[in-house]
């Protein structure tokens, strides 16, 4: 594990964080003492067998699963620490989180456009701005030709990339993606990571992946490997 | 951009369905309100026909429309004198079956004297009664046109004048013919019942008994007045034309609030369950499309906006929708249907609010729905 240049600002830092679901006899130790420092222009993967524990790391840090323990900050604020330390997780998440999925999770009655415009009005921009600036977005992730398609018209990659543009609306700090290339063939899964490592420098934002694909390791700045819910380098 | 909206433009098909099944519903909730309210007028506008400013009718009944009341025929000479009575006129009512052509109608017989109190208020076509014999003014809802003829009991009357409105409480068209034709026709269909009579020495033969007085009173008189001195003569008692109308509707109402207020509520409540169940399964279906919002960071208010918003707009549309339907429809009914502009209000503020409550189901299910749930493929 190389460590992260010693200029760039941490966006994400965990210590100690666990996690476990259910008690007793059914008690699942999901994370297990999770240690980890990402900074801003990194492109890190998470790693692992199933059942390791990817996802529940990667939903501790959207603020969507609370952990049983531990400390985490986020841009600099410390938003758990044993609790949550703020009321209004979903705020956060749209000021400072984006998602991509590992199927693109579009609304389906909702254009091209306004999947992504909408991200912006939750934040209170005026329609007609969003819609101008997720023009631009699509351009800049070259779906900008299927701008008025409907979901359920577009390709996989198409919509992946209008998804991408969706978890940039809001110009997030921290991009968190679970298997966004599962489902797309190699020069696809190619251009989405080449474009998430970009958008990683450009906007000095910190990026989390989980992935089982080997053909996009190469495009990881570094590699978090878990195994029952513990980190090993 | 309304989240509401246009996730209904997207599956437009299922929710016109939707809104075409409501308005029915909500069109069958209107109709009943509106034939309460015709019920009323109706009551309202035969006791107004008549145009009375008392009635004399037989003691300790509400005679003649909601109960029976027979009085001796020489009762108008005796009313008229009283001080105050400006005119008085006798009148008789009896309900039977007439054919006519093919149609059997059910037929109300007002029997008055021309030139007394008793009589149609306004005649919308044709004329007054002037020949003395089998002359008939009927309702435009008999279907008869002046000129035509009519056969009730052994004569054939001729139709000459029609008014508009005149039906009874029960929904039955009112015929207005002279006193002396309806004692006639009513001496004839029960004639074995008043022979009876005769032959057990009554006073007044059925030829002689009229149902009702009709009163005019001068101005300047107190009614209260001319009834007290009605009220002498131990076997009548009057009633003021408010009295009058209060009876009639009060009858209506009693009956007809129970049963139309009892067929409302059912439908509204079902209505209520239908617009929940609909909401229900509209909210399961986005169980994802909602978790992706709140992933994404949407805020409750979002989220609760789209489901309620949705669930006004099926309700809205269905009654308006309904409402305008019957209005549309509203003359092809047996019965006389009123929409009063107050009561489409209420019923409106009722679809309102039972689509919130309604959606309130759907509300739950959404709020308890974890952002997580976006994730898993
Ligand atoms: N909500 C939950 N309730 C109970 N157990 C859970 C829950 N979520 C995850 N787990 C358990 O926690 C462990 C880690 O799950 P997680 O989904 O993080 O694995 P993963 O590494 O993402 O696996 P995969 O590669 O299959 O997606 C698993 O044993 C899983 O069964
Ligand atoms: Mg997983």
């Amino acid at each position: 594990m190389e460590s992260p240049p010693p200029s760039s600002q941490p966006l994400v830092e965990l210590s100690g964080i666990s996690k476990h679901f259910g008690e007793g006899a059914a008690r699942v130790d999901a994370l297990h003492g999770v240690a980890m420092t990402i900074s801003a222009g990194e492109v890190v993967g998470l790693l692992g067998p199933s059942g390791s524990g990817k996802s529940t790391l990667l939903n501790v840090i959207a603020c969507i699963v609370e952990p049983s323990e531990g400390r985490m900050l986020l841009d600099g604020e410390a938003v758990f620490d044993g609790r949550w330390l703020r009321r209004d997780l979903r705020r956060l998440r749209l000021e400072k989180i984006g998602f991509v999925f590992q199927t693109h999770n579009l609304l389906p009655f909702l254009d091209a456009t306004d999947n992504v415009a909408l991200a912006m009005t939750l934040t209170g921009e005026g329609l007609d701005a969003a819609r101008r600036r997720a023009w631009e977005l699509l351009d800049y992730l070259q779906v900008g030709h299927r701008r008025y398609a409907m979901p359920a018209q577009l390709s996989g990659g198409e919509a992946q990339r209008v998804a991408i543009a969706r978890a940039l609306a809001n110009r997030p700090r921290i991009i968190l993606a679970d298997e966004p290339t599962a489902a797309l063939d190699s020069v696809r899964a190619g251009i989405v990571m080449d474009l998430l490592s970009r958008l990683a420098r450009e906007q000095q934002a910190a990026i989390v992946t989980v992935t089982h694909d080997e053909k996009i390791m190469d495009r990881l700045d570094r590699i978090f490997r878990l195994r029952d819910g513990r980190l090993n380098a | 951009m309304n989240l509401a909206f246009r996730e209904i433009r997207h599956k437009l098909g299922r929710f016109v369905l939707t809104c075409i099944g409501l308005s029915l519903l909500l069109g069958v909730v209107v109709t009943m309100a509106g034939i309460y309210r015709g019920q009323t007028a109706d009551a309202l506008a035969l006791v107004r026909s008549i145009g009375a400013d008392a009635w004399v009718v037989e003691a300790e009944t509400h005679g003649p429309f909601a109960e029976a009341s027979r009085i001796p025929g020489d009762t108008r000479e005796m009313i008229a004198r009283i001080n105050g009575v400006l005119a008085a006129g006798s009148i008789t009512i009896q309900t039977i079956q007439a054919d006519h052509g093919s149609r059997r109608l059910r037929l109300q017989v007002v029997g008055f004297e021309p030139g007394r109190p008793g009589g149609p208020a306004r005649i919308a076509t044709g004329r007054e009664i002037t020949r003395g014999h089998y002359e008939l003014i009927a309702d435009v809802q008999t279907g008869l046109t002046p000129g035509e003829t009519l056969r009730l009991g052994r004569r054939t009357f001729t139709v000459v004048g029609l008014t508009r409105g005149s039906v009874t409480l029960s929904g039955d068209s009112i015929v207005y013919t002279t006193l002396r034709d309806a004692q006639e026709l009513q001496f004839e269909v029960s004639a074995p019942a008043s022979r009876r009579e005769v032959a057990r020495g009554a006073q007044h033969t059925a030829t002689d008994i009229i149902n009702a007085v009709i009163l005019r009173i001068s101005p300047n008189v107190p009614v209260d007045s001319v009834a007290d001195d009605v009220r002498r003569w131990k076997h009548l008692s009057v009633l003021t034309q408010a009295e009058q109308e209060t009876i009639l509707t009060t009858t209506v109402i009693e009956r007809a609030r129970r049963q139309l207020g009892l067929f409302m509520g059912v439908l509204t409540l079902v209505s209520a369950v239908i617009i929940a169940l609909i909401v229900y399964t509209l909210t399961m279906d986005k169980l994802r499309e909602i978790a992706t919002l709140k992933l994404i960071g949407a805020p409750d208010r979002t989220i609760i906006g789209l489901i309620v918003q949705q669930a006004l707009m099926m309700g809205v549309i269905g009654f308006v929708f309904g409402a305008s339907l019957v209005f549309a429809a509203k003359d092809w009914f047996p019965r006389r249907v009123v929409l009063e502009p107050t009561d489409l209000v209420t019923l409106f503020g009722i679809v309102v609010i039972v689509c919130l409550l309604a959606s309130s189901l759907g509300v739950r299910l959404a709020m308890r729905v974890e952002p997580g749930r976006a994730l898993v493929g």
